[in-house]
This record gives structure tokens, C-alpha cells and sequence, in this order.
């Protein structure tokens, strides 16, 4: 129920993200969602590709550090106080959350919330359990 | 294994006479055969008859690198021009650059003294050896060859740079053992390591020309399957054959019935007590074209004269730890790139090159370290980075006692070399020294 995300380190500089992007796009690998946390000095850049096994090679071989980590995908209704609502839910469970972001879909028009967490099997359980409904690998890629 | 087992073995008292006896005479040979030293010994009222003692070197005055490139091009050398057989050059990144001379015994004496490092590293005369400095001027390759081909070893004069083709070689020949800097041999590793090639035959490493830290030498070991050694040199007393490792690598070995060292307070010429860290000063013993006096190397290291484990008497003098000239003063505190290269050793999630970036910021010097984040453990949470920089300056706190700003960046980053890698970048207009 989880879903592969990738964490790229890249300095901040002018044209970083843009190369990075770039070896993925010539790797025929498509970025679904994107995320970029910085200091003043670096940043990490976490995304949801299409291919996340081949784009780890394909940035680790133009020396890249990229780390791999399974995140999981809620989707939301596109509507106020939804995020807040799952939020409480798990922190109610005692779950906090590392990181988050989000993208929209394509057609369904719904929200989709990326959420780290330390223990995926417990969070999916409690979100499933509540009525949400969780992506699962090989649905992200059609959404 | 030794080269001239009498010699690296003598018994220290039998070894301190020969050294006062040689001494003694470079005196009386320097006196009567160099003006320079004919005028700086007679103004210190020195002559071999006041030379009693070894400790009696100290009414000798120092020789300096700006005593030879003052008298550029011949003009220290002991003997005629017709009984020089050879001269080599250190480069002059100000003006002109240092000349030193050799005659037909001078090459004798150092190819043996190079011989002797090697054996003591483990060459031997089945080796392949691969000499990748630079041919030309420098003394580092030329010296190496003589010493390798003295002792029996098949030469490989490869030369610098060119680096596909190196490994080539390597591959086809066999070679088993790397005459290299540290950097490029790290460098090598890590082209071999992209090559997929892991069917080298490569025994033994001497790496000189610069210092090696610990974490390099594991690197280049690991990644070349050799045993790395270091050694000592420079064109100045002779080229390499100063000093090197023995397998025992518990520092480097002075062939000091050659070359008799000192270790003196870099600021005020003061001698050390034995076993103090400071500047290596060297005098020649035998050297026939060009002997130099108490000549100060701006290297600093210390000396160790208990007999080592390898059976060798000779003294073991400690990794440089840096040049007194390239020292970097730093809000006023002594920093030697070699002090940064301990406060990084075995940390993880780095990889060993480093850059320092020096910066004046309102008339305040700032320390910036550079170092290559190379995995992607702690990716998860920036705390984890930000815990590692943070670890990495309280480290260089502890050694430097200066608060360094540590940035990591991406791997292969920091500008590396096929020579030398440029480790220090000082961007405070005056005096501007960018150091290799
Ligand atoms: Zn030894």
C-alpha cells in the first residue's frame, strides 16, 4: 500500500533542478508529483516518478545522492478541512508526520497527499480503516 | 627486506659518529667550494674545527629557498659545470624557479637512497613498476626511476595524465607497482571503479609529492587492491629518497647518513627538544653539486628515534602535517589542511575530498569546509544533515578551535585534478594563496 518515492540531494545553484529533471525526461522517466525542501546551501528534492527503480539508477549514475523510501498516497477530497480532518486523525493515533505534499489528478479532480511517516503499516491501517482510500504502486502511475 | 643493510641497521652511536664526521667535512667542502656559504659561515664564525659535537650544527645558519632562488641559476653549486651530470627545477609559482645540480656520485647516491625506500616499502626486482609524475624538471619521476631500475625493478616510464591509457597498461604489462601522487591514484581508483575493471595486478603504492590522510589511503587501497606507502622528498636536498615508509608504516624513514634532520620552531629558529613537532630542517651530508646547510623545508613534522619494528636504526619522521607556508592564519589561528583531513576521518556519509574556502567578511576571516555528501542515508529528515554538518564543526572545533561553517554538497563536486587536488581556496584579497 505504500508507494516508492525518490530523495535527491542537489545544491542550490542556478540549474540543478533543471538538470536533474532533465536526466530523468531523456530517461523517458515521467514525474507525477514533486516536492522541494532547502536550506540557504542545499536542498532535497523528493519525487513520485513513473519509474522510480530506473530513475534511481539513472541520477546515481550521473552521481547523484538519491535514497528511496516508500511513502504513502492519500486521496482527498478537494474540499475545505479535508487535510486538516486526516491530519488530527492520525495525530490522534500518535502518528506524526515527517514531511507532506500534494498534487491533483489528472481527471478525477481529486486531491492527492503524499505523507512520510515512520510506521506505513499502522498509518494505511488507520486511514483505510477511517474511509480513506489509499493509492496503491501501481495505481499512482495512471492517475 | 633491506637496500644497504649496514647502513639502515647501524647502531645509532656508530650512525651519529658518521654523521658528525660527514658533517664536518660539508662544512669544510661548503666553505671552500660556495661563496654563498663561504661568506654566511665566516660571518657566523663557523669551521669544521668548531663542529664538535652533532648539537654544534646550531651555530650554522639556516639556508632558505630565497637563498637559492637568489642565487639562480648555478650559483650554489659546488663543482664546475662540466662535473655536473644533471640538474632539476622546482617550479616557480613567484619569479624564477629553484635549480639544483648533481654529479655522476650524486646520481649514484640518490638512486640508492631511493632504492632503499622502496625495498623498504616491499619493491622489489620482480616488480613492474608504473612511474605516472610527471617526466621532466621535477625530480619526483627521474628519481623514482633510477632508484626502481637500481634495485632491479622493470620501469614503466608512463608519465602523467592520459589516464585510460595508464590503466591500459597496467592491464596489459601486470604492473604491481604505482609511483603516483595520492590524488592521482585516488583519481585512478575511481575511473577503475567506473571501468568495471578489477583483474590489475597492482602490489605495492608509493605515493608522494604530497600528504596522504588516512581515509585517502583506505580509499586508494581499496579501490586499487595495493598496500600505499608514503614518501618524502623534495628537489632542494635531493628529490625523493629523503625519507619513506618501511611496511611498518609507523612513519617515514630518513636516510640520515645522507641527509641529517632537525626540528626547529618555525618562528623563532629555536631547536626543538627530540620528538617535538615543528619544521624539518635538513642538511646534506654527501652530496657533492649541491650541498645545502641546515636547509629549513617549511614542512612540519616531528621525528621518532627508537628503532622500528622492521629492524630499521634509521629515525622515523612523522607524516607532514602541513607547510609552514602553507599554513593558513585564519583569525589568527594556525590551520593546516592536514588538521582538516583528521577531523574528517571516519566520518560517515562523506566522502574524503574537501575544500576549504577562506573569506574575509568585514574585515573578519571566515572558514568555510566543503565536503561530498556520497549517500543518501539521511535524506529522510533534514535534521539528520544538519546533525552531521553540525557534528563535523564540533570536530573541527575541537582541532582547530576555530568555528568552521560546513556545507555539503553534491559528490565529484569539489574540483579534483589529475595531479594534485586543490584543496585550499583563500579569498582574502591580500596575499592571495590558493595552495595545491
Ligand atoms: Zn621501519
Amino acid at each position: 500500500m505504500t508507494v516508492k518515492q525518490l530523495s535527491i540531494f542537489v545544491e542550490n545553484k542556478p540549474g540543478r533542478l533543471a538538470r536533474v529533471t532533465d536526466i530523468l525526461a531523456k530517461g523517458g522517466i515521467d514525474i507525477r508529483a514533486l516536492s522541494v525542501a532547502d536550506t540557504t546551501d542545499y536542498g532535497i528534492l523528493r519525487l513520485i516518478v513513473s519509474d522510480p527503480i530506473k530513475a534511481c539508477e539513472l541520477l546515481k549514475g550521473a552521481e547523484y545522492t538519491v535514497k528511496l523510501t516508500d511513502v504513502i498516497v492519500v486521496e482527498l477530497e478537494d474540499e475545505v478541512g479535508a487535510l486538516a480532518r486526516m491530519l488530527a486523525l492520525l495525530d490522534s493515533h500518535g502518528i506524526s508526520v515527517e514531511y507532506l505534499y500534494a498534487f491533483i489528478g489528472r481527471d478525477k479532480g481529486k486531491a492527492y497527499i503524499i505523507i512520510r511517516v515512520e510506521d506505513n503499516i499502522k498509518a494505511v491501517d488507520i486511514l483505510s480503516g477511517n474511509g480513506y482510500s489509499v493509492t496503491k504502486e501501481e495505481e499512482i502511475y495512471k492517475i | 627486506m633491506y637496500w644497504q643493510k649496514d647502513i639502515e641497521t647501524m647502531k645509532r652511536s656508530d650512525l651519529e659518529r658518521l654523521q658528525l664526521e660527514r658533517l664536518r667535512y660539508i662544512v669544510d667542502y661548503c666553505y671552500n667550494n660556495v661563496p654563498f656559504y663561504h661568506e654566511r659561515l665566516k660571518k657566523a664564525g663557523v669551521t669544521a674545527d668548531k663542529i664538535k659535537t652533532l648539537k654544534d650544527i646550531e651555530y650554522i645558519p639556516y639556508t632558505t629557498k630565497d637563498d637559492i632562488r637568489e642565487n639562480y641559476p648555478f650559483n650554489m653549486f659546488a663543482v664546475p659545470m662540466r662535473k655536473v651530470a644533471r640538474v632539476h627545477a622546482s617550479s616557480g609559482t613567484t619569479g624564477k624557479p629553484t635549480v639544483v645540480g648533481y654529479t655522476k656520485n650524486d646520481l649514484d647516491m640518490w638512486a640508492d637512497t631511493v632504492a632503499r625506500i622502496c625495498v623498504a616499502a616491499g619493491a622489489t626486482e620482480d616488480d613492474i613498476a608504473q612511474i605516472s609524475f610527471g617526466y621532466g624538471l621535477f625530480t619526483g619521476a627521474l628519481g623514482l626511476h633510477y632508484g626502481l631500475e637500481k634495485l632491479g625493478a622493470c620501469v614503466v616510464p608512463v608519465s602523467s595524465g592520459n589516464t585510460q591509457k595508464q590503466i591500459m597498461l597496467m592491464r596489459d604489462f601486470g604492473t604491481t607497482l604505482l609511483i603516483s601522487t595520492p590524488s592521482y591514484a585516488l583519481y585512478l581508483g575511481e575511473v577503475i571503479k567506473e571501468m568495471g575493471i578489477d583483474d590489475l595486478k597492482l602490489r605495492v603504492g608509493l605515493f608522494g609529492g604530497e600528504g596522504c590522510s588516512k581515509d585517502i589511503r583506505e580509499q586508494i587501497e581499496k579501490t586499487l587492491g595495493l598496500f600505499a606507502t608514503d614518501n618524502y622528498g623534495m628537489s632542494e636536498i635531493i628529490g625523493p629518497g629523503v625519507s619513506g615508509e618501511c611496511q611498518q608504516r609507523c612513519g617515514l624513514h630518513i636516510n640520515e647518513d645522507h641527509f641529517l634532520p632537525e626540528i626547529i620552531d618555525s618562528e623563532t629558529g629555536q631547536v626543538k627538544e627530540r620528538g617535538e613537532c615543528g619544521e624539518l630542517v635538513v642538511t646534506t651530508l654527501t652530496k657533492e653539486a649541491f650541498p645545502v646547510l641546515r636547509y629549513r623545508t617549511r614542512d612540519i613534522t616531528k621525528l621518532d628515534y627508537d628503532t622500528c619494528k622492521c629492524g630499521r636504526t634509521l629515525v622515523r619522521m612523522a607524516k607532514v602535517m602541513g607547510r609552514s607556508d602553507d599554513m593558513l592564519i585564519i583569525k589568527g589561528v594556525n590551520v593546516f589542511p592536514s588538521q582538516i583531513e583528521s577531523a574528517l576521518e571516519g566520518v560517515s556519509h562523506i566522502g574524503p575530498h574537501y575544500q576549504l574556502v577562506v573569506r574575509r567578511v568585514n574585515a573578519r576571516d571566515t572558514l568555510e569546509v566543503k565536503v561530498e555528501l556520497v549517500d543518501g542515508e539521511l535524506l529522510e529528515k533534514f535534521s539528520e544533515l544538519e546533525q552531521l554538518a553540525n557534528m563535523i564543526r564540533n570536530r573541527l572545533h575541537s582541532i582547530l578551535g576555530l568555528d568552521a561553517k560546513v556545507t555539503l554538497v553534491e559528490p565529484k563536486s569539489l574540483e579534483r585534478f589529475e595531479g594534485k587536488a586543490k584543496r585550499v581556496l583563500d579569498l582574502r584579497g591580500e596575499n592571495p594563496k590558493s595552495e595545491c
